[in-house]
């Protein structure tokens, strides 16, 4: 019984870091425009921690770069399992505009593995709650191949 | 004796399903307050779910041990609050607990952690005195420090000593870790320095942080029920209304500096305290 509360309780509580990986700042606002309340994804059981070794899910937005595709390694490292990563915008998926671009190594799956895309450019808040909610999917369903 | 091992029971079992509700109701008021929808009151239980659900990550073993005496310290006040025992007994073992919530901080030589267990040490250090006022002066209406006197006494405590309780809401607010005295950790996303002391907590250990948290919670606001010890629909009454009043301070300030808390709940605090012995003397 307790372990079922406990695997209900992850879908609940996805507490949420959010990584800037070089964007524009439009997927940024757009992130953080869906904690105001006309979205209030706290409603989820969502809460921006902004602390990589509390949260569940990491939300990266804007192309990698040689520079600190160590930086998001590193958060992702520091986040306990189960743990799932969602990639948000054009620029988290594939490089965007700037993929050809001599500094730009890509999108986020060459440095961390992505369980969730949210294309966009930038995408609508709606979209990256629709995003937060699959990668809520993917979690149980990692949760139970580990079990 | 069943009586007291009924109470022990209610108190390990009761205070933190009591404490995690408050938590909730507190986290869909102040949503509202925000004209948000908010999440749902049994939140904080999923919280902590998720988090014993976790992966184990820590940084070495002084900090597991440092969690643990927190956790016994605020539970362990929790049943001597029920068992009606001695005040200072229980002042003494919850600062136990708090220290050691301090010690957790400065486990990790990480820059976060360090600022916060050095702000959660000063804000130990302002609540603690006027804690030790509050029952001083308890002591001086009932005759004794046990909690079992204020049930004896027969009129409520709230009449003869109103600022003393004033000076108690201080402590709960810097206890409960409320704008404006929410520096050394917040429970809002909105954080200054990430998490503060419990930046270097996570998973399992954070989720004992915050049922410990959830104990001294129902330790303080048992503390603020005594000063309506007369009557149980009182009690609650004065509960209600001071967390309320609680979460109205919460949303309408701005988180202050450590300067300014040692300053004005020490001037402010001692001020009331001093007011109110006078008066209680002068009557």
């Amino acid at each position: 019984m307790i372990k079922d509360f406990i695997e209900k309780s992850r879908a609940k509580s996805p507490w949420m870091v959010h990584f800037d990986c070089g964007s524009c700042n439009g997927c940024d606002i757009e992130t953080l425009a869906c904690l105001t309340p006309i979205y209030d994804v706290e409603r989820f059981g969502v809460v921006n921690v902004g602390n990589p070794k509390h949260a569940d899910l990491l939300m990266v937005t804007g192309a990698v770069n040689h520079r600190n595709k160590h930086a998001l390694k590193k958060i992702y490292d520091q986040m306990p399992d189960p743990k799932a990563v969602v990639a948000i915008g054009a620029c988290g998926l594939s490089g965007g505009v700037f993929r050809e671009a001599y500094n730009v190594v890509g999108g986020i799956d060459k440095v961390i593995p992505v369980d969730v895309y949210v294309y966009g450019c930038p995408p609508k808040p709606e979209a990256i709650i629709d995003g937060v909610v699959k990668a809520i999917e993917t979690f149980k369903a990692k949760a139970r191949e580990a079990a | 004796m069943i009586k007291d091992t009924l109470l022990v029971l209610f108190a390990l079992a009761g205070a933190p399903l009591l404490g995690g509700f408050m938590a909730g109701i507190d986290r869909r008021i102040t949503a509202r307050l925000q004209a948000r929808f908010g999440p749902p009151i049994m939140q904080p239980f999923y919280d902590v779910a998720k988090l014993f659900g976790k992966q184990m990550i820590v940084p070495n073993s002084w900090q597991v041990f440092c969690a643990y005496v927190y956790l016994v310290g605020a539970v362990l006040s929790v049943v001597l609050f029920f068992l009606q025992s001695d005040l200072l007994l229980i002042f003494f073992v919850q600062a136990v607990g708090a220290v050691f919530l301090v010690l957790g901080g400065m486990a990790v030589p990480s820059p976060y952690a360090q600022v916060g267990a050095q702000r959660e040490l000063i804000q130990v250090l302002t609540y603690e005195p006027l804690l030790i006022l509050v029952f001083v002066t308890i002591y001086s209406v009932t005759g004794s420090f046990k909690i079992s006197a204020i049930y004896a006494h027969e009129a409520p405590l709230l009449k003869e000593l109103p600022l003393i309780f004033i000076v108690l809401t201080y402590a709960l607010t810097i206890k409960l870790r409320k704008s404006p005295f929410d520096f050394s950790t917040s429970h809002h996303g909105h954080q200054e320095i990430v998490k503060g002391v419990l930046t270097e907590h996570s998973g399992p250990i954070l989720g004992l942080i915050e049922v410990g948290h959830w104990y001294e919670t129902v330790l303080i606001l048992g503390l603020c029920a005594l000063f309506w010890a007369t009557s149980p629909v009182g009690m609650i009454i004065l509960i209600t209304a001071t967390y309320f009043a609680e979460l109205i301070v919460d949303n309408a300030m701005a988180r202050m500096t450590w300067r300014w808390m040692l300053g004005y709940v020490w001037s402010v605090g001692l001020a009331m305290s001093v007011i109110n012995i006078i008066w209680l003397y002068a009557k």
